[in-house]
């Protein structure tokens, strides 16, 4: 089994209009055995940033208290919070410096821009980026999640209309994926709010 | 007179809380060909002038004023190759920031790193501080910006400011003409001006160095023929 699939995860970002969301589902495993229907795989970089992390959990944590790290001290030094861009750009180096030792992570970053235009980029494991325009999924659950992501995307979506759609995009595909599941977070950020909801699914 | 006895290791300080080598080194810069830097509204002027030892000399290979990035440019008083080590290093720490962020360094934090360089030749064994004080002047989203950074290590953002011989006179000078809103080619009129105040023989675009950051956010180093447009104006 590959070591990417230890854990079991499934992480999404789809842009709406002037609007992001990030999804992801609540299981964390030890290969067959499931520990927790409670883990928390996105955090907020700031209010208009976020990192979901999918893959090894501990190299999960551990690349976030680095990236944590790493942010705090820009915004002490340079006195604002880091563009989404830069951050991605930021994400990227670290992983690359592991480049013979990798972190079995693929994090999926998601923000709001300047001019409040949603940003949305995942990275493979050593730091290749990705962006995308329309929407980006990492973890065990990946392939079925460009699948129903596929079939369910339209652009500009309004952020009600964006919540549920990611929302039936996540269930639909952690229902094909023994590793992912237990439910969902999502996230649907706008310029002037955030919303977080905690979603009901097939609860095995 | 009683710090003479502590004025041979720099990382000792004198009775009077002093580091006496810093001083000296002010010293250095202040006998230093006269530089100057005016903060427009809409951007940044930098300007020095240029003696050479001797007619001998190929002025066009002479750069005192160099940039760091395409927004940010440098001018210094003091020691040329001090000023040329710290160039370089700069221009090092830009371009890490840039590989690690993929985005333009801000002028305040190219400023504080340098003034770290600076600082660090202050406070270890076997080095001696720099001989120069630096006028950086950039543009950046925070707007056009001139820091001032001195051989301690220690950095002032300025309105406008003056360095090497002449530099009371100079700064008089400045202080009597700079308002908040002046623009960028009035700001070109009033350094040159400033220059020509101590300026010993014929001012002309051969002799004086100017560079220039507008809203475009480039730096550009004006040519003799450019600076000797801008005299003819003033005269």
């Amino acid at each position: 089994m590959s070591i990417f699939e230890y854990n079991g995860s499934a992480l999404v970002a789809m842009v709406g209009k002037n609007c992001f969301a990030i999804a992801s589902d609540r299981r964390l495993g030890v290969q067959l055995q499931t520990i927790a229907t409670d883990f928390q795989r996105i955090s907020k970089v700031h209010d208009r940033l976020f990192i979901g992390l999918s893959g090894l959990a501990t190299d999960a944590q551990t690349l976030h208290q680095r990236l944590m790290f790493r942010h705090k001290l820009y915004q002490l030094r340079e006195e604002r919070d880091m563009k989404p861009e830069t951050f991605a750009s930021l994400v990227s180096a670290l992983l690359y410096e592991k480049r013979f030792g990798p972190y079995f992570c693929q994090p999926v970053i998601a923000g709001l821009s300047d001019g409040d235009k949603p940003f949305i980029c995942t990275t493979d494991s050593i730091g290749a980026k990705e962006l995308a325009k329309d929407f980006v999924v990492a973890g065990t659950a990946g392939d079925s999640l460009y699948g129903a992501c596929e079939a369910m995307f339209k652009p500009d979506m309004e952020p009600e209309e964006l919540f549920e759609t990611l929302s039936q995009a996540l269930l639909a595909s952690v229902d094909r994926d023994c590793l992912s599941g237990w439910g969902g977070h999502i996230y649907v950020v706008t310029p002037t709010e955030v919303k977080e909801c905690t979603l009901k699914g097939r609860m095995d | 007179m009683g710090d003479s006895q502590y004025s041979f290791s720099l990382t000792t300080f004198s009775p009077s809380g002093k580091l006496v080598q810093i001083e000296h080194a002010l010293t250095a810069v202040g006998s230093g060909q006269t530089s100057l830097g005016i903060k427009a509204s809409n951007g940044v002027v930098i300007a020095t002038e240029k003696k050479l030892p001797s007619i001998l000399v190929d002025e066009a290979s002479v750069q005192k004023i160099q940039s760091l990035t395409p927004n940010i440019g440098v001018v210094y008083s003091g020691m040329g190759p001090d000023f040329r080590v710290l160039v370089r290093k700069s221009r090092k720490q830009a371009e890490q920031y840039h590989r690690l962020y993929k985005e333009q360094i801000p002028v305040t934090q190219l400023v504080r790193e340098t003034a770290a360089v600076m600082q660090e030749f202050t406070q270890s064994g076997g080095v001696r501080p720099f001989g120069v004080s630096l006028l950086v002047a950039g543009y950046d989203d925070k707007g056009p910006q001139l820091y001032q950074v001195d051989p301690s290590g220690s950095y002032f953002s300025w309105k406008a400011s003056a360095m090497g011989k002449n530099v009371s006179n100079a700064k008089t000078f400045l202080e009597k003409r700079y308002t908040d809103d002046v623009e960028l080619e009035d700001a070109v009129h009033t350094a040159i001006l400033t220059l020509k105040e101590g300026f010993e023989g014929q001012i002309s675009g051969k002799n004086i160095e100017i560079a220039t950051i507008g809203e475009d956010r480039k730096f550009k180093v004006l040519t003799p023929a450019e600076i000797d447009d801008y005299l003819a104006e003033v005269e």
